[in-house]
């Protein structure tokens, strides 16, 4: 074998030198984000404009899920109390579980099938149309102006989505409980404040910000990176959901190793 | 010589194993409408991303206005992007915008201290100029493929640039409004005092509006001369057979 034909062969294979090429571009991206964050100048209108794409648009789609997993999450939980004598839990049970783990897993999980993909193929479609190249000849940043602007958006909408997810979810668990087990709005919400503490509402604001992040910035990556025309765009959307799912649930397991460590101190 | 725009020197570039620019020599005088044309994937686009900092070379020179592409930080290039105006082969109009945000997006963000009737001002001149006053509040999806050439031109003139760069500007589209867009070009030379290169492989496009055409093969120019010394007496088959497949087709 010639030394030309050797220095074109991968060093391990071609599967691992492009999850590692791209473990690095990914990393890179991070690291540029950070660095041009803070300097001027400031997307503020486009930063409110993707807070309401991300946040408002999304209110009905989260208000029902929200709703619902309130209620089904009730009426599952209900028999296995019951047999122990224990319906009264009910409301504590729901607001720990809400508060900690459902409220933000959920609306991770529609924003990132919502909003990452929406985001991964609108910066795609931008990148093919070289409407991001037409930015740049005009002398205008549009990782600033597309990348950071969702970013931000995303990390800071993602919280207060999570906030009133709880509170939907909450209120359809009410209903579900004042239905069956007579108990009125003031009972029901002095448990569930009485069962949730600091460290879980801490825990929860931390998690969301960490999917929002997560959303943003891997719909921004993938719809920035796409290339072979429509077939990319569509490629970047779907990644975007599949890789903001994945280390979603990894983010949700790590915080939570942390949380039950800081809680067993 | 002072009057040249851009000058061009043994430029290379590469992707890969595949040598798309292999010593290109160019010059663009001031107020030179210069025709660049080449099959496709001859690397026409590839010269004219490298003039604006989309590209880098891997080797040789591309002075624009006096200053060498590769060697500017990106200040230098952001100062030297708004005086060259991009025109884009499919008009990248961003297609969340409306005409008017559209045209508004580069000039708000540089120039500084315009009041919003001035800005209103100038974007209604530019579409005047390009005869699409009534687009103003129109989306790039509700134009034609004319309509989005012009509007593209007009977002590149709102800067008021030294040098217009076209690509393809006549791709795609029917005869009639080929023959504006041509006409369009030499407008924008005579009311904006600008250099052009308009890179396409229509060859009526390149007679409307070229003083000089360069034809790009193999990664270099091989022939550039006006029209008729390009295409009169080509020797290369391949330009002859450009020339044919034009004119005979056609």
């Amino acid at each position: 074998m010639s030394e030309e034909e050797d220095d074109k062969k991968p060093f391990l294979s071609k599967k691992f030198d492009k999850f590692f090429t791209g473990l690095a571009n990914a990393w890179s991206f991070v690291r540029r984000f950070f660095s041009e964050v803070f300097l001027p100048p400031y997307e503020f209108k486009e930063i409110i404009h993707q807070c309401y794409r991300i946040g408002v648009e999304s209110l009905p789609l989260i208000s029902l899920t929200g709703f619902i997993v309130g209620i089904v999450f009730t009426n599952q939980s209900r028999p296995s109390l019951t047999e122990f004598g224990a319906a009264s839990w009910l409301p504590s049970l729901i607001s720990i579980a809400v508060v900690r783990a459902m409220g933000p897993l959920v609306t991770a999980l529609i924003a990132a099938g919502k909003v990452g993909s929406s985001i991964g193929a609108e910066i795609g479609s931008m990148k093919v149309t070289e409407q991001i190249d037409a930015m740049e000849v005009s002398a205008t940043n549009p990782f600033k102006f597309l990348v950071v602007s969702r970013v931000l958006a995303t990390t800071l909408m993602i919280p207060l989505l999570v906030m009133y997810t709880d509170f939907v979810a909450l209120m359809g668990s009410f209903l579900s409980v004042n239905a069956n087990e007579k108990v009125s709005m003031s009972t029901f919400f002095v448990q569930v404040f009485e069962s949730i503490t600091f460290l879980d509402i801490f825990s929860s604001v931390l998690k969301s910000i960490l999917f929002g992040f997560t959303i943003g910035i891997v719909g921004c990556y993938k719809g920035y990176n796409s290339n072979k025309g429509t077939e990319g765009v569509g490629q970047a959307a779907n990644s975007a959901v599949v890789i903001s799912m994945f280390l979603i649930f990894i983010e949700e397991l790590l915080v939570l190793q942390v949380v039950n460590a800081i809680r067993g101190m | 010589m002072e009057d040249k725009v851009v000058e061009i020197k043994g430029l290379k570039k590469a992707f890969g194993d595949l040598k798309v620019l292999q010593g290109v020599d160019l010059d663009l005088h001031k107020r030179e409408n210069l025709v660049v044309l080449g099959k496709s994937g001859s690397g026409k686009s590839v010269l004219i991303k490298i003039m604006v900092g989309l590209l880098r070379q891997d080797a040789g020179m591309m002075k624009v206005l006096g200053q060498e592409v590769s060697t500017l930080n990106t200040k230098a290039l952001n100062a030297l992007r708004l005086k060259i105006g991009f025109s884009f082969q499919n008009s990248a109009l961003y297609d969340s915008m409306t005409v008017r945000e559209n045209m508004e997006f580069p000039l708000v963000r540089n120039v500084k201290n315009l009041t919003r009737g001035e800005i209103t001002h100038k974007i209604e001149e530019l579409l005047d100029s390009v005869g699409l006053p009534q687009s103003i509040n129109q989306m790039p999806s509700e134009l034609s493929g004319g309509q989005k050439k012009r509007i593209g031109v007009a977002r590149t003139l709102i800067l008021n640039p030294e040098i217009m760069l076209y690509d393809e500007p006549t791709a795609g589209l029917d005869p009639i409004t080929c023959s504006e867009i041509n006409n369009l070009i030499n407008e924008v030379r005579e009311r904006y005092n600008t250099s052009s290169i308009v890179i396409t492989h229509d060859l009526t496009c390149a007679k409307d509006t070229g003083d000089r055409m360069a034809v790009l093969l193999d990664g270099q120019f091989k022939s550039i001369g006006s029209f008729d010394e390009v295409f009169t007496n080509a020797d290369d088959q391949r330009v002859k057979s450009f020339y044919d497949y034009n004119f005979i087709q056609s």
